[in-house]
Order: structure tokens, then C-alpha cells, then sequence
């Protein structure tokens, strides 16, 4: 028996792993660098590497007659971005972004209210994943969906014909800018979808800042004289802003960069997705396209410090 | 001192508060519904009749689109790409993900916040960003579009999945269990195989289904590396655009909400049941209980 | 085994101006410490004193920033714990949660390879020393603390270390649990005749089980000796006030009542209580004062007295007589303290 024991006194002979294990146990940082090594060099090369490309091509330019891209640093890429066209894209995509995150965050409130305040253990558990789950599972195929849904001869319509509101769904149509057709190409239809996928990013950011105002502070206000519409005014929305902020982030930035709903539902009018995926597909403008996704980056940039200042994320 | 029925009152009250008005209720409701009917929407059209529109009701029901749908070579193909792709992408993450958390885990080395922000960035930035970036590079280096350029890209913003997940169960599981094999004799690979391994299995396992569901229906940066390599939601993309299998789109719509929904419903159970749902807890502490009341006891 | 006679003048563990910097914080600072083979030695300190963090750098969970370590006379510098022979009992147990108590305890055989019967039987001997026999199968999350205890001495013990490091492993236990395993412990050591090293902060545990002990403070190591030692001959204010309870008079006071300014200790329970007027016997030490406090403690009473040369003495007496009522009229009272010039022990002031 004590023959096994001393087996482990130093200066056995050990296996390589042994060895090696004992060399990185005296080199803790050399064994830090070497966990760190390859996750750096993949994104810090690959993908921070990709960014810095897309900063150069949009320097670049496209010569129109050759169709080839030039090399050379130029604003010429910036000059062509600043047309009235392509201006009309980033202004009716960031509408589109700031109108679907408003509406959002007020449908988002009673479902998270509902989740932080009042649902069980269990409840909370099924109501967390439903809405996990649309958040994360087949984006592409929800939103087809809703081409199934709002169809001339599909389920809205015909649910409006069985109401008798056929003339209210007419006149909102009807309305210039925001209507078409019908709702499966239009506007309205869009910002239909966009409300349905991005909402899950914002209830779980609401519902995270809910969670974290003490019940106690709801029953001081009461107990303070202020009815519960004073209350949430007073104490709950001041509180929950910065999770509102923090789900804007997502809702916004997502809807900048979309190009996936515009494609299925909408009409002639580009959104800032759509013209990026045109300009760098068969138009081989890698450089315009680039430069167009700048934009969106410079409005997050800007959102983002607004947001920081108001102490959004600290309800990440 | 109160008296018991003050108690009563004072209980049934704060039960009272807890109960939500019939307006949130039906305000809830009304948005899960939402949430979720477009699913039901896509399920019933996979069965109807009708082939050349979206007609609802459904004229008929039948099961023909699934016979249709598997005789389709294009989707057979289309499927069988996702699927590489995905494994691929999710063992890349795997790896980088558990390197990642490992090192951010052991040691509060400088830079720490910087390898969080790092890995989480392409998951924060639009995927149309994280897209016409490597569209760029790609365009810049010459690189021809292949099976590796999708999952390059798709890894990109994989690898945070697993490294939450990873990172949280290293976060709860004692430093002392590395110690204490490491102190039974066992070194640093022996400790990682026999010790961290099987802790982390399921922390790995749910976070490599995330990351399987994430990769099998990404669409937004595919289309900035795919080149004309046709994954299934390319294919779901280009029947979006230019519908021409109507029907046939349906089923295949089903098909990815399955593929994408059930990892995701694993990985979820997965981490709670390791994380100790209460329930699981209370059950242990009755254990504990009973058997130190009967055990402890001088023999 | 002819090399443990050769051992007997080596210490188990040897402590050679050692230090552990933590950024700033001096978590040990230039400790030097033998401990023997064979010995239960303890290391009693309050947290953050440096106690653990000297268990963990003799098991190689940790490196000194300074100085040398031996065990049994090697330096074991940059040595790996999978490469020392000692094992730890830790004090959250860290029994590993997916394994069986007798997977937990084979463990370090498993390693090492030790052929599969061999191991069976060594499971089933240690888990009969630690009256467990039986429990192999079961899996740490069924076990109570006590029992998670045991499996945790076996899991280190199974591996026959030559120094067992023992990390406040009765923390966790109920008052009652910990009286009875600190005599299982000291028995078994006494059996198997091992090194432990035992870390507490609990001055009882440490004096009740200890062959020699060091009290830590800061980092620095205050006083080593034997339990009675330590106990009868603090070396410093800070041990005498934290290994029992104890009397610290010093300046105007001792010089008051000694003659001179040396500062010293007495402990409460040598000291007796007498009316004012009361006379002196010769060698005898006295002060007058005025119960301030009366704690009844049953078997005995805690009295606070404040000295009219200043300060104040804690003195306790045996309730042979008294009563709980007695001991409670005696508050206010004037009395005369006498005590033995003999059980004066000077002491250094300021390390605590």
C-alpha cells in the first residue's frame, strides 16, 4: 500500500499532461494567455479587423464606368450617400425605428408589469419562455408569417370583414405615406411586424427594472395618500425608465438595420437595409454600401450616449 | 400584540393588493397572443388545400404539401447546408466560447471588461453591420464566398451564447471543487476532464443548442457571406421576395420553427434544472433535514 | 517504513520568513513556524488574520510572495498541490456534487491508478474510521453537514497524506455536532498519528484539541507554544485577550498596583472579590473598586469592576454558594480585588 503513496513524490517520472499541467501552473499569465489566445485573435482579428474594412471601403468609391472599385481614399462615397434619395431612406427608416420602439414600450409594460407583480413562481417561468422564445427562434419565418396574416384573402381581412370594419381598414389604407394598397404591402404593415419581433427585447429589459422596485416603495406611495395611477406615474415609471431605454436600444438599433420586413412587406419606399443589401449585391457599390451602414451606426452611437447618460444600462 | 384575526384581515388584504385588474389581464393576454398566434397561423397553413394564395379559412385541409415538399432536391440541399453550417458554427463557439469564459473566470486579469464587451459586441451591433463588415474584408481580401465564410460570419456572434452560459455556471460552482481535485492528486487537464466537464455539461450542451437554433435561422448576415450558396432561410428568403412554392414555403416555415423552438426549449430546461429550481432546492433541504435528524445522532 | 525515524528531527512543515502580499494588504507577513511530524497543531487567529492563507500555501493553492516553504525538509517552491503530499479538508467540504461518497472518497486513488479492488477495499476501510460504512452510494446532496464532514476527512484521508490540512471544517456544525466531532478528530489523528493542521478562529477548539498552536494576528504570528502555555503565559495583549478571556492592566494602574509600569494579565478566574475593608495577605496583589456589572452565567457570575486607579477588571466567580438573586445585590457595591502576585504575567502592549 505505501508502495502506491510514494508515487507521488516529486521527481517521478510524469506524463507529459503532468508536466505540462505543472509548467502552466508556475506561468499562471502564460496559461491565461494561452485560454485567451485564440477567442482574441477570432474576434478581434476577424471581426474587429471586418469593422475597420467596412470604415475603409466607405472611403473608397465606385467608378461608375468600370464598375470596379477604385482603392483610393476619397469622400466621394459620402458625397453620393448625401443625395435626396438617400436621405429620404435614413429619415423614413429612422421614424419607422423611433415610432415602432414607442409603441412597443407601451404594449410591453402590462405584460412585464403582469410577470414582476402578480404571476406565481410558475406562471413567471411559462411566461418568461413565451417570451424568450419568439426572441429567439426563426425571426425570418415569424415574420413570414405575417404575410400569410395580413393577406388580401387572409385571416385580418377577413376577421375586419366578419367585424364590418371594412371601411375603417379602407381609410386608414387610404392615408397617404403610411398606407397601400393593402396592409400586406404598406407601411402600416411593416410597422405591424416590426412591433411583433422586436417586442420581446423590450419586455424582458421592463420586466428586469420592474423586478427590482421594492414593493415597498408602491406601498410607502399609497401609504403616502397617491392613487395608483399617481403612483405609477410618480414612482414606477421614474424608476422603470432606464429598462425602458435599454429595451429601446434593441428595438431601435434592430429596426435600423433590418432589411428582412421591408423586403416582404413593403412597397417602393427603401429602408436603409434594403439599400445596403442593394448597393453591395448587383450593384457591386461595396463602398455606398458601407457608407450607408454608417449611418445607423452613427444614430446608435448618439442614442447610446444619451442612454448611458440616463442610466440605461444598468438595467442590462 | 395583534390579534389573530387582525392577522386575518391584514393577510387577506395584502392578497387582495396582489391580485391584477381584469384591464392588465386581458392587456397581458392580449400581447402574448400576439406573440404567439402567427405560429398557429404558419402550422394551419401547412395543411391547406389552397396553393395559389393565402386564402382563410382554408378551403380544405390535406397532408400532400409534406410529400411535395420532401421529393424537393433544392430543399433537401438547402436544409443539409444549415445543418453543416450550424454544427460547425456551434463547435467553433463551443471552444472560443469556454476558453473566453474560462479566462475571464479565473483571473481578474486587465482588459477583463474588454473581453466581455469584445465578445458581446456582435451580438449588440445589428447583424446588418456585423454583415456588411465581413462583406467588406471579404470584397478587400478577394476571399471567395464558401461553407466557411457563412460559418465565419454566423460565429461571430455564436460564441456569446456559449460564454454566458459557461460563464454563469462557473460563476456558481465553488472554486474549491478545482482545488480539492487538484489537491486529491489530480492535474490541471485530469481536473478539467474529471471535475469541470461534468459541471459544465449542461451549461455546454444548452448553450450549444442556443447557439445551433441561432446559426440554423440566421438570415441577416448569410446573405452579406453566402455568395449564391443557398441556406434553408435563404431559400425561405427568396420565396418571401419572389413567392413561387407557396405551399411548399409553408411547410418549410414549419420545419425551421421546429428546428430553432425545440433546442431552445432544451436549453431551458437545462440551465434551470442546474440552477436549482426552487422546487428542486426545497426538495434537497427536506432531504437534508430528515437525515440529520436521524443520522447525526451519536452512533 | 525506515525513513520516518529519519524524518522525526525534520519538521512536517517548516515556515522560513514567509510572506503573502495581496496588492497592498499583507495577508502573511514574515511568518516563521516549525511544525512537527505527528503533531495536531493549530493555527487560531480571527479572519483575515493570515491563518488560511498559510493552510493554502502549505496545500500549493496559493504561492508566497516571499521566503521558503519546506515539507519534511523540501523546498516545495512552484510545486503544484497535485504534487504535494498533503491533502485538505475544505471548509465548504467541496465534495464534488455529480460523484457518489465513495466516488468522492476514491477519487485520489482513482488518479493515481490504484488497481480497482485495492480501491474498493481502501474506500470501505476509511468509511469504517469515520463511521460511515454503508454510505458509499449515496451522493453528497443527500447527506447532512455532519455526514458530509466525515466524507470530506475520508476523501483526504484515504490518500494516507503525510500533514492532513484542516480548513475550519467544523464552522458549518451546530454546537453540539462540533463538541463530539472534535473528539472523533483528535481520536482519529491520535490513531492514524499523522500531522494536522488545524485552522480556526474558535479559541476553545483550538486549546481543547491542540498539541501546540500559533495564534495569528495580522498576518504575523503572536505567540506558538502549547494550549496551557499559551493559555497560562500570553505572550502579547492580543493573545491574552483572544485565547479566553482576559485582564489587560497597564500604565498608571499596574504601576499603581505592581510598583511598576510593566503592563500585565490576569485572568478573571484568579481573581477574588473581598469586602473593602478586607486585609492583604503578603504576595498578594489588591485593588479597590465598584461592581459596575453582574452577569449571572449560571455555574458562574461574570462581574465587571471599575478600579479607582482607573480601568477596569473582569472577574468571575464559581457560584458555590450564591444564588442568582445574591450575585445581583452585589451590583454597586464597593469591593477589594486579591489575586496571587504569581499569576501576573507581563505582556507587549500594542499589537492588537
Amino acid at each position: 500500500m505505501t508502495a502506491t503513496l510514494s508515487a507521488r513524490t516529486v521527481g517521478s517520472p510524469a506524463g507529459l499532461s503532468r508536466r505540462l499541467s505543472t509548467y502552466l501552473y508556475r506561468r499562471p499569465t502564460l496559461a491565461l494567455v494561452l485560454l485567451l489566445t485564440p477567442p482574441l485573435l477570432y474576434l478581434g482579428v476577424i471581426y474587429l479587423g471586418s469593422l475597420a474594412a467596412l470604415l475603409v471601403q466607405s472611403f473608397f468609391s465606385l467608378d461608375g464606368f468600370t464598375g470596379q472599385v477604385v482603392r483610393k481614399l476619397t469622400l466621394a462615397t459620402y458625397r453620393d450617400l448625401l443625395t435626396r434619395a438617400n436621405l429620404d431612406i435614413i429619415m423614413r427608416t429612422t421614424v419607422m425605428a423611433a415610432v415602432v420602439t414607442v409603441t412597443a414600450a407601451i404594449l410591453a409594460f402590462p405584460v412585464s408589469f403582469y410577470m414582476a407583480r402578480y404571476a406565481a413562481p410558475r406562471t413567471k417561468a411559462f411566461l418568461y419562455l413565451a417570451v424568450l422564445l419568439p426572441l429567439w427562434s426563426s425571426y425570418l419565418v415569424r415574420v413570414y408569417s405575417w404575410k400569410l396574416i395580413l393577406a388580401k384573402e387572409g385571416i385580418l381581412n377577413w376577421s375586419v370583414t366578419r367585424l364590418g370594419l371594412e371601411d375603417a381598414l379602407q381609410w386608414l389604407l387610404g392615408l397617404p405615406g403610411i398606407g397601400g394598397p393593402s396592409l400586406s404591402v404598406s407601411l402600416l404593415g411593416m410597422f405591424l411586424v416590426y412591433v411583433y419581433v422586436w417586442l420581446p427585447y423590450m419586455i424582458l429589459p421592463i420586466e428586469a427594472a420592474l423586478e427590482r422596485v421594492p414593493e415597498s416603495y408602491l406601498e410607502a406611495s399609497g401609504d403616502l395618500g397617491a392613487r395608483p395611477q399617481q403612483t405609477f406615474r410618480r414612482v414606477i415609471l421614474p424608476l422603470v425608465f432606464p429598462g425602458v431605454v435599454a429595451g429601446s436600444i434593441f428595438t431601435f438599433s434592430l429596426t435600423l438595420g433590418d432589411f428582412i420586413v421591408p423586403y416582404a412587406l413593403g412597397n417602393s419606399a427603401l429602408f436603409i437595409g434594403q439599400a445596403v443589401l442593394a448597393h453591395q449585391g448587383t450593384a457591386g457599390n461595396i463602398p455606398l454600401a458601407a457608407a450607408f451602414t454608417v449611418v445607423p451606426m452613427l444614430i446608435m452611437a448618439v442614442y447610446l450616449a444619451a442612454a448611458k447618460r440616463l442610466g440605461a444600462f444598468d438595467a442590462l | 400584540m395583534r390579534s389573530k384575526e387582525d392577522r386575518a384581515t391584514l393577510r387577506s388584504r395584502r392578497r387582495n393588493a396582489r391580485r391584477p385588474s381584469w384591464p392588465l389581464i386581458l392587456a397581458t393576454g392580449g400581447v402574448l397572443l400576439y406573440l404567439h398566434f402567427p405560429v398557429a397561423i404558419i402550422i394551419l397553413f401547412a395543411f391547406t388545400t389552397d396553393d395559389a394564395a393565402f386564402r382563410f379559412p382554408p378551403p380544405g385541409l390535406t397532408l400532400r404539401w409534406f410529400g411535395v415538399a420532401w421529393d424537393r432536391p433544392d430543399i433537401w440541399r438547402a436544409l443539409l447546408l444549415s445543418v453543416e453550417v450550424a454544427a460547425a458554427t456551434t463547435a467553433i463557439a463551443l471552444v472560443l466560447g469556454t476558453l473566453a469564459a474560462a479566462a475571464v473566470h479565473r483571473s481578474k486579469f486587465f482588459g477583463r471588461e474588454t473581453v466581455s464587451f469584445l465578445v458581446t459586441l456582435p451580438i449588440a451591433l445589428p447583424g446588418i453591420i456585423t454583415g456588411i463588415s465581413l462583406r467588406s474584408a471579404i470584397g478587400l481580401l478577394n476571399i471567395p464566398f464558401s461553407f466557411w465564410t457563412i460559418v465565419i460570419g454566423h460565429a461571430t456572434f455564436c460564441v456569446v451564447v456559449v460564454y454566458n452560459n459557461v460563464l454563469a455556471r462557473l460563476r456558481r460552482s465553488s472554486l474549491s471543487l478545482i482545488e480539492a481535485s487538484m489537491d486529491l492528486g489530480a492535474s490541471a487537464f485530469e481536473t478539467f476532464r474529471y471535475i469541470v466537464l461534468p459541471s459544465l455539461a449542461t451549461a455546454l450542451l444548452a448553450g450549444g443548442m442556443l447557439a445551433f437554433a441561432l446559426s440554423f435561422d440566421e438570415i441577416i448576415v448569410t446573405t452579406f457571406t453566402a455568395g449564391q450558396q443557398e441556406t434553408l432561410p435563404i431559400w425561405v428568403f427568396n420565396q418571401l421576395t419572389k413567392p413561387r412554392y407557396r405551399p411548399v414555403t409553408n411547410i418549410v416555415a414549419m420545419l425551421v420553427i421546429a428546428v430553432t423552438t425545440i433546442p431552445i426549449l432544451l436549453a431551458n430546461r437545462l440551465t434551470q434544472e442546474k440552477s436549482g429550481v426552487p422546487l428542486r432546492r426545497s426538495v434537497r433541504r427536506t432531504a437534508g433535514k430528515l437525515h440529520s435528524n436521524s443520522e447525526d445522532l451519536p452512533q | 517504513m525506515p525513513e520516518c525515524s529519519s524524518t522525526r528531527s525534520v519538521p512536517a512543515v517548516r515556515f522560513d520568513g514567509v510572506s503573502r502580499y495581496f496588492g497592498d494588504v499583507r495577508a502573511v507577513d514574515n511568518v516563521s513556524l516549525d511544525i512537527f511530524d505527528g503533531e495536531f497543531f493549530s493555527l487560531l487567529g480571527p479572519s483575515g488574520s493570515g491563518k488560511t492563507t498559510c493552510l493554502r500555501l502549505i496545500a500549493g493553492f496559493d504561492q508566497p510572495t516571499s521566503g521558503t516553504i519546506r515539507l519534511h525538509g523540501q523546498d516545495v517552491a512552484g510545486l503544484p498541490p497535485y504534487e504535494r503530499d498533503v491533502n485538505t479538508v475544505f471548509q465548504d467540504y467541496a465534495l464534488f456534487p455529480h460523484m457518489t461518497v465513495g466516488g468522492n472518497i476514491a477519487y485520489g486513488l482513482m488518479i493515481k491508478k490504484v488497481p480497482g479492488p485495492e480501491r474498493v477495499a481502501r474506500v470501505a476501510e476509511i468509511l469504517d474510521l469515520v463511521r460511515m460504512s454503508g454510505m458509499a452510494a449515496r451522493k453528497p446532496a443527500q447527506l447532512s453537514g455532519g455526514q458530509r464532514q466525515r466524507v470530506a476527512l475520508a476523501r483526504a484521508l484515504v490518500n494516507h497524506p503525510r500533514v492532513l490540512l484542516l480548513d475550519e471544517p467544523l464552522g458549518a456544525l451546530d454546537l453540539k455536532l462540533r463538541q463530539q466531532m472534535q473528539i472523533e478528530l483528535k481520536a482519529i489523528q491520535e490513531q492514524i498519528g499523522i500531522t494536522f493542521i488545524y485552522v480556526t478562529h474558535d479559541q476553545e477548539e483550538a486549546l481543547t484539541m491542540s498539541d501546540r498552536l500559533a495564534v495569528f494576528n495580522h498576518g504575523r504570528v503572536e505567540q506558538v507554544g502549547a494550549p496551557a502555555d499559551v493559555y497560562e503565559h500570553p505572550s502579547t495583549d492580543f493573545v491574552a485577550g483572544f485565547v479566553g478571556v482576559s485582564n489587560v492592566v497597564t500604565g498608571e494602574a499596574a504601576r499603581a498596583i505592581t510598583g511598576s509600569p510593566q503592563s500585565f494579565t490576569v485572568r478573571p478566574e484568579k481573581i477574588v472579590l473581598r469586602d473593602a475593608g478586607a486585609a492583604v495577605a503578603d504576595g498578594w496583589c489588591t485593588a479597590l473598586g465598584r461592581i459596575s456589572e453582574v452577569i449571572y452565567l449560571g455555574a458562574h457570575t461574570r462581574f465587571q469592576v471599575e478600579l479607582e486607579v482607573g480601568g477596569a477588571l473582569v472577574v468571575t466567580q464559581q457560584n458555590v454558594e450564591t444564588t442568582s438573586m445574591d450575585v445581583q445585590a452585589a451590583q454597586g457595591r464597593r469591593v477589594r480585588l486579591v489575586w496571587q502576585r504569581s499569576h501576573n504575567r507581563p505582556v507587549l502592549t500594542g499589537t492588537s
